[in-house]
């Protein structure tokens, strides 16, 4: 297998080559990327296979939760639902995370340990990503000593379109450094890049840089996830592992609330980056209200008829 | 880890399909006089319906009917009140969408997730945007008052029945003309369909006559003595003989014929979007389209990177039951054009051309045709010269802007062109040198009432849509 160290060596040298190589990947056209987008939303996914989507994006749940008001009752319950997402039906597949503030992964990993739900933990000062290096490290090697085994970082957007991609490299760099075993997601806020050209250079940069997954948004700025911006993100993957042989994950996160979301989401993958990232390790979905949609429409299918929110439980 | 989708056919109990279909003429439908054809379904060669046709008499009776309409009622009506008329066709067109639109694939093959999401929501709009222009004639750069031709004659082909029928009547009713059109042989179903929705929106009797026929009706049509004006949409061939019969005797003539269109992509593109617009420039509608960007000519530096993603992207296109609606490639026409295609392929692997074809799977009945891509093309084999009219792409190589404009001209069509670059000047640049009546920046096949639509040298004359398209309807 190739490596993407000695594949793009000579890319990453400097900060000059780096720019080179951002600014020389062929551009987005908005208006194809869209066209296209909406074209694929268009599939139209019934029976088994609505069935088997169902289940395969519960299985790619990151199931989130990230307020200032948390507290170690609402992480504990949220991981009981993690673990058995119906309790009615122990055939429903687990939830591949949780993802929690640092000071709750602690909580989150007592619940969860040994049941194969991992602990994600945003990470890097979160979500603005406004702080010292120094801090951002720090941030991370607390989440990671308390357990988790996924790290959500922010990428400095500020650095970013001032155009200092060496030190958004570096900084993604460090921060894969101090995540040990813990595999690392890199948020790009993509509703802060604002152009699909630009989506598509902070997902290069992210990938050169070592993240094992890239993600949209920090689901506190609006837009979050869209449909256009992951395909631009999937694309990126697919274009990756095509180049070095490395798989990576993609992640949408913030706004994608229902199955038929969810389900376009998943035929994008499915056609855009290929069949191989219908897979928890490379695709998830960064939700909370998403999971309790899925559940109902899995009854729905299952029992003929829609039965209410009042049949799943809140978590 | 895969996931096939389900089967998820639109009901075609929905296309309301009757055993029997009549021509419409002088406001009612009757039992045309010539021989009756059966239309079948190309995805299944299962009879579909028997149509009956017109006879050289009934040609005439219905010109006739068009000129009394023309001269007692369409012709001195106000715009203001035709358009009342034109904008009801459009909205029940619009209100019957589904209806046509299954109608529309099982006649014609086409996928449904095409004639749903693009036919017949296009064929609505050239009505509705029309129905806008009829009471603002005197606006449109013809001078005061512009005066309508009087009863138009118009052939149209298979490969957008509705579609085709609407952008043929929409213009001429909107400027006072009266209408006879023959619906291609293959495809009568939705026309005759629309008729029924003329005849609910009370347009007056012989305003519009639908005459299903072969080609032989056709000529009988445009050479008929009163007929003012003759709009042809087919190929190159007949045109010419409808232009060559039509010479001297002072009627109105815009053809709308074959293509062999160039998309050209340069290295500065966007490589996704440029495979997506490739994609859809030659598999939409099975590449049954005039302007198909059937010659992809690719700048040398970024071939092979483009070819190799095309081809992956090629491979995911699914080819099947037209009604499934995530069918992308539907069933081809009819057995002789897929006879066409299979002898063109042919001539193509002879000439040396590398040919790949989707490994998708085909259905065993009906008549398809798996997207089918040529490398090693050069300007002097016949897939690069000749038009398939199928999903065959042709990929031709430059190494310059000024090659690739010299390779693009270098037909004897000029009905479309596509240009991909991330530089907005080379787009300008390429858009002055191309000869092709269309020319897409950045995307393919888009259709808009508002933008003229025509082409040069083989590839026809005048225009339709927009303004320029009015001037066809108008004695100006």
């Amino acid at each position: 297998m190739k490596t993407s160290t000695r594949e793009f060596a000579d890319v990453t040298r400097d900060e000059t080559s780096l720019r080179r190589f951002l600014h020389g990947l062929p551009g987005v056209d908005a208006v194809g990327v869209e066209q296209r987008s909406a074209g694929l939303g268009t599939r139209s996914i019934k029976k088994a296979s609505k069935m088997h989507a169902i289940d395969l994006a519960i299985s790619m749940v990151d199931l989130t939760t990230l307020e200032g008001a948390d507290t170690p009752g609402k992480v504990r319950s949220l991981c009981a639902k993690a673990r058995r997402p119906d309790p009615d039906r122990p055939e429903v597949p687990k939830v591949a995370a949780v993802c929690v503030y640092p000071d709750m992964v602690e909580t989150a990993v007592a619940e969860v340990s040994g049941t194969g739900v991992g602990v994600a933990s945003v990470a890097t000062a979160f979500p603005s990503g406004r702080s010292s290096l120094r801090i951002k490290i720090a941030d991370t090697e607390f989440a990671v000593e308390a357990g988790a085994t996924e790290i959500d970082m922010v990428i400095d957007r500020g650095a970013f379109l001032s155009g200092q991609y060496g030190r958004v490299f570096d900084e993604i760099r460090t921060i894969k450094a101090a995540c040990g075993n813990a595999r690392l997601k890199v948020i790009l806020e993509t509703g802060e890049l604002a152009t699909y050209d630009n989506v598509r250079r902070a997902s290069w940069l992210a990938l050169l840089a070592g993240g094992d997954f890239i993600k949209t948004s920090t689901g506190k700025v609006s837009p979050a996830a869209t449909l256009p911006v992951t395909h631009v993100m999937l694309q990126a993957v697919h274009d990756w592992h095509a180049a070095t042989g490395e798989p990576r994950g993609v992640k949408p996160a913030g706004g994608i609330r229902t199955t038929k979301d969810a389900i376009r989401y998943l035929v994008a993958v499915n056609e855009v980056a290929g069949p191989r990232w219908l897979d928890p390790r490379l695709f998830r979905f960064g939700a909370s209200s998403l999971l309790n949609d899925l559940l109902m429409q899995r009854r729905t299918q299952l029992e003929g008829h829609y039965s209410g929110p009042d049949y799943v439980t809140v978590d | 880890m895969t996931w096939e989708y389900a089967p998820a056919p639109e009901s075609r109990d929905i296309a309301n399909l009757k055993a029997n279909y009549r021509m419409f003429l002088d406001g009612e439908f009757v039992e045309g006089a010539g021989e009756p054809l059966k239309t079948v379904n190309p995805a299944t060669e299962e009879v579909l319906a028997e149509v009956s046709t017109a006879s050289p008499a009934d040609v005439d009776r219905a010109v006739k009917a068009a000129k009394r309409a023309q001269d007692r009622v369409w012709g001195r009506m106000p715009g203001a009140e035709r358009a009342k008329y034109i904008f009801r066709v459009a909205r029940m067109i619009a209100e019957r969408a589904r209806e046509l639109a299954v109608l529309e694939s099982l006649d014609n093959g086409k996928p449904i997730k095409e004639s749903r999401d693009t036919d017949v929501p296009t064929a609505a709009a050239h009505f509705f945007y029309h129905a806008g222009w009829a009471d603002k004639l005197d606006h449109a750069g013809f001078g005061p008052d512009p005066r309508p031709v009087g009863v138009a004659g118009q052939v149209i082909p298979w490969n957008f029945p509705l579609l085709m029928a609407a952008w043929k009547i929409a213009p001429a009713l909107a400027c006072g003309n009266t209408v006879v059109l023959k619906p291609a042989e293959t495809t009568p179903l939705t026309a005759l369909v629309l008729a029924e929705i003329i005849q609910q929106a009370e347009l007056p009797p012989g305003v519009v006559n639908i005459l299903p026929g072969a080609g032989d009706i056709g000529a009988e049509l445009v050479n008929h003595p009163g007929v003012n004006k003759v709009a042809f949409t087919g190929s190159t061939e007949v045109g010419k003989i409808i232009q060559r019969s039509l010479a001297g005797t002072g009627k109105k003539l815009t053809l709308e014929l074959g293509g062999k269109a160039a998309n050209i992509v340069f290295d500065d593109a966007p490589i996704d979007q440029a495979v997506e617009g490739i994609v859809n420039g030659i598999f939409f509608n099975q590449g049954h389209v005039c302007c198909a960007g059937s010659r992809l000519l690719v700048q040398e530096s970024v071939a092979e990177e483009v070819l190799d993603k095309l081809r992956k992207r090629v491979a995911t296109l699914r080819i099947g039951d037209p009604l499934d609606k995530n069918t992308d490639v539907g069933a081809i026409n009819s057995r002789e054009q897929l006879a066409k295609i299979q002898e063109l392929v042919a001539s193509g692997e002879d000439e040396g051309a590398v040919r790949w074809t989707s490994p998708c799977p085909v259905p065993d009945k009906g008549f398809f045709f798996a997207p089918t891509v040529f490398a090693n093309v050069s300007q002097a084999m016949r897939i690069a010269r000749e038009e398939i009219f199928g999903p065959v792409l042709s990929v031709l190589t430059f190494r310059t802007p000024d090659e690739a404009v010299a390779k693009a001209n270098n037909t004897p069509y000029g009905l479309s062109a596509g240009v991909w670059t991330e530089k907005g000047s080379r787009i300008l640049l390429m858009a002055d040198r191309l000869r092709a009546g269309v020319v897409w920046a950045n995307t393919f096949n888009r259709f808009d009432p508002t933008a003229p639509f025509g082409g040069y040298q083989e590839s026809g004359f005048g225009r339709e849509g927009g303004r320029a398209g009015l001037e066809a309807y108008l004695d100006v």
